[in-house]
């Protein structure tokens, strides 16, 4: 029954629901007046199997049929081989016994004292060789019904019809070609259409506690993953979100997909009891689609960490790094000393081997090829240098390395389509006292990976920030000291300069400790946020130029939306003030705002790359007039139509309001006399000003006292 | 509109007070001592000396003779506005938190908050003519449900019939004057969700508005009790004011005092904002003080009015010419 439905059917009975104790009502037991629950949970419940009591008990059939005299004999040699494999309960074996023939019967049971001890037992002397005819041959007790009911014939498995699945990538066809995105707030999770047309976000779907930490979107956006106490599950679907899959991994606290979402990697870490032990660490790959596990994973957090000096500070997520590419083939761990990279198509080390690299600190995979590239620190003083290497994957063949000297630490920063590897370095400088940044930049497309060194004008400068134009060639750094940096910006390639970086344009001192560059490359926002409030500076890096400046004041995060045409900036729970979010556009012009109280996370929906060809995009950006005509007259009518709609709500709103006022001020005039009397006859009201100002000139004489003051 | 800072106060405000003429202004500040100023240009006319707690709120008599104070001493007392004489004190055992004369000002509704034994009440007083025969009876006394919230406010509503009042426990009420009953409370779904701070009335009774912690401030009616509208800012209401001559209301706050000092002053949003009372847009903001702003008071002429803040000023401003041309 729809709730409308039963509201109606109250109000024929006369109920009042807000009288209704519903605690109070108690219904049969086992009666649900044919309403199913649909938590899933109790059908669980039923079809749960008791354990039969018997998973210690393993059946030994293939014995040698012996007589009485032999019998003993045989029940030793049966003891001892089991007792090799576990602890026989006492009185655990019997070996039954034809009562006509006083022979034994060829098979005989055995009790562990544990059902670990069965299984294996069981999987240790299944097809043991007592002698040539004597093959042992092991089943577990529990198994036995089982087995005995298996058809004499081979029965073909039913197909199931095939059921046609929601359509995953439905948002993409929105008609407006709008963009999704999901807001935690208080205890409600949303998600939105950014409708910038109408100045406001519309809403898809909503729901109070639907995760008990965070939710995540699949890279290619196809699933929202929400985290439970029992474990993860994902969302989606054409229409409203429905639940696709569940993954169980009790008290999960951080997920990861693998870049083609094939996978689901989840995490759960437990505090140890004893705080000198390590914390204890889960760790379990799915298969999102089937919801198969893959794989777990387990150990104390020392074994997911390099372990840094000050002592373990649980795992650094994710813990595995997924290569690059929509292949989702390998994937690596970086441990102590170690570098395990796996393959997805067993769920197994490559070459069953770990990859032993001394005291690596630092991997990162390529986002669209399978190389590796590591980084390890200096060692024994100086005497050994640190190294950056490139490592191709499978073949684990070194592609490249580099050393450097008085180093004292690396990052590496891969640009987006795997051409380009940024390694910013840290060397300490002659005195050891201070460091000095440079960068290593490597091509990696080009042949035998030329490697170039970039140093800023000023090398003493502190770098801040560093970011690769997406899809792109060009990079921005800030540096410089702080309140005001610098922000520079290179590029890889310039029409004069092909094989070599060089430098664009220097801004000097914004306000600025972070980059956001658009998706789509060519705009960036040089964003100042935390300790500068929340400045924005929109600049397009083509035409070197500045677009607009504004403020979101104590911004915290800043997301651009999948295709770049739009930005949101937020201030997250960390604030206690001003929590919510705006949409501006790329050029920086706002287009809304909305408060939201206790406000957690912003996410956009990402989208899948698109399956146009280089050669159509380009084509399509440079015929964009004949485009964009058609979605400007769509732009104007929508705004035309909201401006109409504004002004009648407006009028609505007034002529209320008016009516309001009607009806007071013939009240108030009807109580007038009342009101008199209350004030003992007095008669004016507020309304008219009966008295008039008049300016009284008051003269007061205080003091007069005479001085003669003498002539000199 | 460059305002003018009126500083008389040691401590932060609680309350403002314009008469009817609106000549004069009376504020009323956590220091014992209310203060009368010109509302003209913001001189200091004299204060009212004996109480001995901080004041929390006044209200003037009509024809600004009397005036009535309560404070956190557990008194109430009334005073000759001229001469600053003290006439009365009404003695509770517990501080008093609001005052307010009826029309006709022969009778005054005073709140009192929990304090150890005592519970939240209204009382409602006699006032008498003649200062020699006023008597310290109560006329009657109101209880709310939950005793230990605080009654942040109570006024008379329209020919002093009922009495309207709001608090910590988030409930508007309207109670029968005559006989104490309870006759409307807000619902729970429309009314604020945190505690109400302040509660300002029309010029005409008809309808009034209350501010809440819960960011909002709500405009009702006064006979009915319907929600007519929801003004949302960003920051906690304290302080809340209509505007006698336009469709505007004011409403001022800010972080709450005591996180105050972990922020820059342009975090907590010590602004006075001013909203279009039937479209519940926001028109614009005055700033200017250094603390959340406590009291807010329109000029009943609605060409100025006057803002109390944490931070013990009072700024006095007068409306430029632009803002009785505001456009929206």
């Amino acid at each position: 029954m729809e709730v409308v439905d039963i509201d109606a059917r109250a109000a024929k009975l006369g109920i009042d629901w807000s009288q209704v104790n519903f605690d109070s009502i108690q219904l049969p037991p086992g009666e649900d007046f044919g309403i199913e629950s649909d938590d899933e949970a109790v059908y669980q419940d039923d079809q749960s199997e008791f354990d039969t009591g018997f998973g210690n008990i393993i059946v030994v059939d293939h014995l040698p049929v012996v007589p009485k005299e032999k019998f003993e004999k045989l029940e030793g040699v049966v003891k001892k081989i089991y007792n090799q494999l576990g602890v026989i309960k006492e009185n655990g074996l019997w070996m039954p016994v034809d009562p006509d023939t006083k022979m034994t019967l060829g098979y005989c049971f055995i009790e562990f004292n544990t059902p670990q001890e069965a299984q294996n037992a069981k999987e240790k002397s299944h097809g043991y060789k007592l002698d040539k005819s004597h093959i042992f041959a092991v089943n577990m007790f529990d198994d036995f019904d089982r087995l005995m009911n298996v058809k004499e014939e081979w029965e073909p498995p039913q197909a199931r019809p095939y059921v046609p699945g929601e359509n995953l990538q439905k948002w993409l066809t929105d008609e407006k070609a709008r963009d999704q995105l999901v807001i935690r707030s208080g205890p409600d999770t949303e998600v939105f259409w950014n409708d910038t047309r109408q100045k406001a976000p519309e809403p898809v779907h909503k729901r109070p506690y639907w995760t008990e930490s965070y939710v995540q979107w699949s890279p290619l956006g196809t699933y929202l993953v929400t985290l439970h106490k029992q474990g993860a599950a994902v969302w989606g679907g054409a229409d409203t979100f429905t639940r696709l899959m569940r993954y169980q991994h009790s008290m999960v606290k951080l997920v990861d997909f693998s870049p083609g979402e094939k996978y689901l990697v989840t995490y759960h870490s437990q505090e140890p009891s004893n705080p000198r032990d390590a914390s204890k660490v889960e760790i379990k790959v799915f298969d999102v689609r089937t919801g198969r596990m893959m794989r777990d994973f387990k150990g104390s957090a020392d074994e997911f960490s390099i372990g840094g000096p000050g002592g373990v500070a649980g795992a650094s997520w994710p813990v595995f790094r997924w290569a690059g590419g929509k292949d989702d083939k390998y994937f690596a761990k970086l441990s102590k000393n170690t570098i395990s990279v796996y393959e997805t198509e067993t769920f197994s080390l490559i070459d069953k081997k770990s990859m032993k690299v001394d005291n690596v600190v630092d991997i990162c995979w390529s986002p669209t090829d399978s190389i590796l590239s590591l980084f390890v620190p200096e060692q024994g003083g100086g005497n050994q240098p640190a190294k950056v290497a490139l490592v191709q994957i499978p073949s684990k063949v070194e592609l490249r390395q580099k050393n450097l000297f008085s180093v004292s630490d690396c990052k590496m920063y891969w640009q987006s389509s795997g051409e380009y590897l940024a390694v910013k370095v840290d060397r300490y400088t002659k005195t050891k006292k201070s460091t000095y940044s440079g960068f290593e930049l490597f091509r990696i497309k080009e042949r035998d990976i030329p490697i170039e060194v970039l140093e800023l004008d000023n090398k003493n400068d502190k770098i801040i920030a560093f970011a690769w134009e997406p899809k792109g060639h060009r990079f921005a750094v800030i540096h410089g000291d702080q309140p005001r940096p610098d922000v520079s910006f290179y590029s890889m390639k310039t029409a004069q300069n092909t094989g070599r970086v060089s430098k664009l344009a220097t801004l000097k001192a914004k306000q600025a400790n972070a980059l956001f560059w658009s998706p789509t490359g060519k705009y960036i926002i040089l964003a100042g946020l935390k300790g500068f409030n929340g400045q924005l500076e929109f600049f397009n890096v083509d035409e070197l130029e500045t677009m607009a400046t504004a403020e979101h004041f104590m911004a915290t995060d800043i997301e651009w939306d999948p295709t770049g045409r739009y930005v949101a900036t937020a201030v997250t729970s960390v604030h206690e003030m001003e929590n919510g979010f705006t949409i501006w556009s790329f050029n920086g012009i706002m287009l809304y705002r909305i408060l939201k109280d206790h406000f957690f996370q912003l996410a956009w929906r990402p989208r899948p790359p698109s399956f146009l060809t280089a050669e159509k995009e380009e084509e399509i950006a440079k015929t964009l007039k004949k485009y964009s005509k058609k979605y400007e007259a769509e732009d104007q009518d929508v705004s035309l139509l909201l401006s109409e709609q504004d002004r009648e709500k407006r009028k609505a709103l007034k002529e209320e309001w008016e009516k309001w006022v009607m009806q007071w001020k013939s009240l108030h005039e009807e109580e007038k006399l009342v009101r008199q009397n209350l004030r003992d006859g007095e008669v004016s009201d507020v309304e008219e000003d009966e008295y008039e100002a008049k300016e009284v000139e008051f003269e007061d004489l205080i003091d007069v006292t005479e001085e003669i003051v003498q002539e000199s | 509109m460059r305002p003018i800072l009126m500083k008389g106060h040691e401590r932060p405000l609680t309350f403002l007070r314009y008469n009817r003429e609106g000549d004069l202004l009376f504020s009323c500040a956590k220091d014992h001592t209310p203060t009368l100023w010109f509302a003209d240009n913001g001189e200091r006319l004299g204060t009212y000396r004996g109480h001995n707690g901080a004041v929390w709120c006044c209200d003037v008599s009509r024809d600004s003779s009397r005036l009535i104070t309560g404070s956190a001493d557990q008194t109430a007392k009334l005073w000759d506005v001229k001469s600053g004489k003290e006439l009365f004190t009404f003695k509770f055992n517990a501080p008093t938190r609001s005052v307010d004369f009826a029309v006709g000002d022969r009778l005054a509704v005073i709140t009192t908050d929990h304090f150890v034994d005592r519970t939240a009440a209204i009382h409602v007083k006699r006032i008498a003519e003649d200062p020699e025969e006023q008597d310290a009876e109560s006329v009657l006394v109101l209880h709310c449900p939950d005793g230990k919230k605080r009654i942040n406010r109570a006024v008379w509503g329209p020919l002093n019939q009922t009495i309207v009042s709001g608090g910590e426990d988030k409930v508007i009420r309207i109670w029968d004057a005559e006989t104490g009953k309870l006759l409307k409370q807000s619902d729970e779904e429309v009314g604020h969700k945190k505690d109400i701070t302040s509660l300002c009335k029309a010029a005409d009774d008809s309808h009034f508005l209350t501010g809440s912690l819960d960011k909002t401030a709500k405009l009702w009616d006064m006979r009915t009790l319907t929600l007519l509208k929801t003004y949302t800012t960003v920051v906690p209401v304290n302080a809340v004011s209509l505007s006698p001559l336009l469709n505007h209301v004011v409403l001022g706050g800010g972080q709450d005092a005591s996180a105050v000092t972990t922020t820059d002053h342009r975090a907590g949003k010590f602004e006075a904002k001013f909203y279009d009372k039937i479209l519940q847009e926001e028109i614009g903001g005055v700033k200017g003080h250094f603390g959340p702003i406590n009291a807010l008071a329109f000029n009943p002429d609605g060409k100025s009015f006057s803002s109390g803040g944490e931070d013990g000023y009072v700024r006095l401003h007068h409306f430029d010419s632009d803002y009785f041309n505001i456009k929206i």
